[in-house]
């Protein structure tokens, strides 16, 4: 019994690194049958983004975004939600953050900049609360409502930016320097990427959910209840309050994923076509990593690389930057089948004996 | 001599365990052979290497005199020998023909012949006395019901040597009384069949033979004319097993809870407890005795606030806890054992340590503001662990993997440490083996002794005679009559539990 439990500690850490191989290898493969060099392909993805200061910069831009939207999925997930809206909850927020910055443009940089992130928290709260509740009270699935909800938010925000905020080149105008989180620092030192010091907040959100979930009475009851609602009740707790406070906090991290590109990475918000997928990449993070903060952060770091590196292995090796896609997918279907993993691992390891 | 089933000498290792050591297990034509053992003991492994979904690191099988590798359970169906598993595989939304020619569906020019189905089905069905209609669908059929269509499943694929895995610990003592007759037609056709159990009544009534295996190891095989329970009992857990009665004096306290004229629905609306009063005392165990389905869930789930109450109101302590919310109910002082361990009383996916703080997490020393205190709940769990005999390889390893036991144990071990005026207990030992069943008991006994009250919910009248003071028996959602367990029997109580109370009383 123990080894079987060491084992299953063992394999969340290695079913993910064998996925991520095979997704490249996989990718390698479509290369190689394209005419490609995948050598060539991963090398520039490498070199610049740890080797050219802008890449550098770009990539953990990148990151920022990625590490909240996963945190958001991870959230929910451990406490047995499953939250698909997180894209519709970043694109609230980021317009919330916007708005309040370019509405109340007097205030001070102290209080502008934590009430700008802070009311994106509350707008992508707000967009999980609804399908929270619903679930608690009316038993209507989460994840039929929070993709509904992505539509809403979508069209709720182009709409409002059309009519309320519009400026040349359909965005909104730019939020003033007292509620930017852009750094002229970060952006030198990167050779002028668009770093910016939302890094410090995603880092702090990592440590708050792994806090919150592991280390709080309120983090045992939302994990409880996930796992099983019906000991929990048993056990005096108060099953849909918790499902509906998971879902705000699911949707506040996404919320404060989108303030993250509208005072950092952009400056403004852009009305958008179609969906930008940062909120749905974080789906893919929250897999990859397992549901676990220090995962996520790592997963998101993958997700960045491959992201920024693409762009330059495609100008180095030529190669179209559609094939980072396939690899991402590739990566995501072997998590997802990582009972497969399992299995050949243990195979392996009892022909080794 | 030859056997129909013979195991060899069956080895098989887990990584770090030695789960089946040396077994030897002969199976005559004909018989019902009992494979009695602890949990843990090693039974399902051995059945599992004969079903083929395990092969034996050493150890030779026969089948009808021929030694055979049975490599998969296709081999298995093909040699004869069934599995009637213990949780039911069966499709809700098909019928029990469907369900019974699924995998081997007769066919007429290539399409599915249900009209030939339905025919074999019933043609089995009327040969064992099985009693089951092929047109019903699964959803609608009782547990028992069930049951019988996995049998109806072996016995369509031509098996004559049935393995039945636990097959009572589902079904409800009219039902396992059924049970016992099929079994019973079942050989008298010529079928073999090996009981997988722990209770020794189901052993003595029906079985021919026994193979007692402990620790992974056959101790002995009996003819069960020429054994007794006790030394049965004795084989299985390996020391003389102490069977705990209930022999004080009765001497109730104060009351401790006040049931009166309750009224509980249903999910459907049905009021299923009816206008039922009842009054347990400190320092003592009421044992409540019924059939299932007379109120007695519905009952337990309104005294701890976890279904609405429509009239009546219950006190505990003396404090109204009518429709109050379950946190405050159990603040007021209710330890509930429920009656489902796995959706109920634990978060399986949580550590044993988790576990044990799950009613206490939210109060000092717990946590303090919010913020749990690990070290403290550690301390507390290795406590437990260790006063409440709970066998788990540490406080972090997951409930979900604990034996049957050891996760009532845990439970038991949290409810009792908060020492609470009342304790419920809803089939405390369903499903458990004569070890764990002392040591519950016991415990119960002693909350009792300590002057606690105790209300004790089984379909067990044993449970329920050794170690009630009284006895209240309930039919349709009332007490229809309350006993003083020393002064009756499982005669009168099968009566009063039928609903029959003026016969009893002038008879």
């Amino acid at each position: 019994m123990t080894k079987i439990l060491k084992n299953s500690n063992w394999f969340n850490i290695v079913v993910p690194m064998i996925a991520v191989l095979l997704g490249l290898l996989v990718g390698a493969i479509i290369m190689l049958l394209t005419g490609y060099n995948p050598i060539l392909a991963y090398q520039s993805i490498l070199e610049s983004v740890f080797l050219q200061p802008y890449y550098t910069g770009e990539t953990i831009r990148a990151i920022i975004p990625l590490i909240l939207t996963g945190l958001a999925v991870a959230f929910a997930f451990r406490t047995g939600l499953f939250n698909i809206g997180v894209e519709g909850q970043l694109l609230v927020g980021w317009f919330s953050a916007v708005a309040v910055s370019i509405m109340f443009s007097g205030l001070p940089k102290l209080i502008l900049l934590p009430l700008a992130i802070l009311v994106s928290a509350l707008a992508g709260g707000l967009w999980g609360f609804i399908p929270g509740l619903l679930k608690a009270r009316l038993k209507v699935h989460e994840v039929i409502i929070t993709i509904m909800m992505n539509y809403v938010a979508l069209y709720t925000t182009n709409y409002l930016i059309k009519h309320f905020l519009y400026a040349e080149g359909e965005k909104t105008p730019n939020i003033p320097e007292s509620a930017s989180l852009a750094s002229t620092l970060l952006s030198n030192i990167s050779q002028g990427s668009r770093l910016h010091w939302g890094i410090i907040v995603a880092l702090l959100a990592a440590v708050f959910v792994w806090f919150l979930l592991w280390r709080t009475t309120k983090g045992y009851e939302l994990r409880a209840v996930g796992y099983n609602p019906h000991a929990s009740r048993y056990a005096g707790m108060n099953v849909n309050n918790n499902i509906v406070l998971s879902m705000v906090i699911s949707g506040a991290l996404a919320g404060v994923a989108g303030s993250m590109e509208g005072l950092g990475t952009y400056q403004y918000m852009m009305i958008n076509s179609t969906f930008i997928g940062i909120g749905f990449n974080g789906i893919a993070v929250a897999l990859l990593g397992m549901n676990t903060s220090i995962g996520v952060i790592i997963g998101a770091t993958l997700f960045a690389i491959l992201q920024t590196g693409s762009i330059t292995m495609q100008s180095t090796a030529g190669v179209p930057t559609e094939i980072v896609s396939i690899i991402i997918a590739v990566i995501i279907f072997f998590i997802g089948s990582s009972y497969i993993i399992r299995w050949c691992l243990l195979r392996l390891t009892k022909g080794g004996k | 001599m030859s056997f129909v089933i013979e195991m060899r000498n069956i080895r098989k290792e887990f990584p770090g365990v030695v789960a089946n050591d040396n077994i030897t297990l002969q199976v005559e034509k004909g018989e019902i052979h009992a494979l009695l053992g602890e949990n843990g003991a090693g039974k399902s492994t051995l059945m599992n290497v004969l079903f083929g979904l395990y092969q034996p690191d050493k150890g030779e099988i026969y089948v009808k005199g021929k030694k055979v590798h049975i490599s998969d359970p296709n081999v298995a169906n093909e040699l004869g020998i069934g599995m009637v598993h213990q949780h039911f595989m069966l499709i809700d939304k098909f019928t029990v023909a469907e369900n019974i020619i699924l995998g081997s569906e007769p066919t007429k020019y290539g399409q599915l012949n249900l009209k030939e189905a339905i025919k074999v089905v019933q043609g089995l069905s009327d040969k064992y006395n099985l009693d089951v209609n092929p047109m019903e669908k699964v959803e609608n059929i009782s547990v028992g019901m069930q049951q019988r269509v996995e049998i109806l499943k072996t016995l369509y694929r031509g098996s004559d040597i049935l393995i039945f895995d636990e097959p009572t610990a589902v079904l409800t003592p009219q039902e396992i009384k059924e049970l016992m007759n099929i079994m019973k037609t079942l050989v008298q056709e010529g079928k073999s069949i090996i009981l997988i159990t722990h209770k020794l009544k189901e052993i003595m009534e029906v079985c021919h033979r026994c193979t007692v295996i402990r620790l992974g190891k056959s101790i002995d095989t009996v003819h069960i004319s020429e054994a007794t329970p006790d030394q049965l009992a004795t084989m299985m857990v390996g020391r003389k097993v102490d069977i705990k009665v209930n022999d004080q004096a009765y001497d109730p306290k104060e009351t401790v809870l006040d049931i009166r004229g309750l009224k509980v629905l249903d999910s459907r609306k049905v009021s299923t407890v009816d206008g039922l009063d009842l009054k347990v005392h400190g320092h003592e165990i009421v044992g409540i005795a019924g059939v299932d389905g007379n109120g007695q869930t519905e009952l337990v789930e309104a005294i701890a606030g976890l279904r609405k109450i429509k009239e009546g109101s219950i006190s505990l302590n003396g404090q109204d806890v009518t429709n109050k919310r379950t946190r405050k109910i159990t603040e007021a002082g209710l330890g509930y054992i429920p009656e489902d361990r796995h959706k109920h009383g634990l978060v399986l996916d949580f550590s044993v340590r988790e576990n044990i703080v799950l009613q206490t997490y939210y109060k000092n020393p717990y946590s303090k503001a919010g913020i749990l205190n690990n070290k403290k709940i550690t301390k507390k769990a290795k406590e437990l662990i260790k006063e409440y005999d709970v066998r788990t390889p540490s406080e972090l390893t997951l409930a979900r993997s604990l034996s049957g036991g050891n996760q009532q144990k845990a439970i038991i071990a949290r409810e009792i440490d908060r020492s609470p005026e009342l304790l419920i207990a809803a089939q405390p030992t369903r499903g458990l083996d004569v070890g764990a069943i002392e040591f519950i008991h016991g415990k119960l006994l002693a909350e009792r002794n300590k002057g606690k009250a105790v209300l004790l919910v089984s379909f067990e009248l044993d449970e329920i005679l050794n170690l009630s003071d009284r006895i209240a028996v309930i039919y349709e959602g009332k007490i229809i009559d309350i006993v003083n367990a020393k002064e009756t029997n499982e005669n009168e109580l099968g009566l009063l539990m039928a609903g029959h109370r003026k016969a009893v009383k002038e008879g």
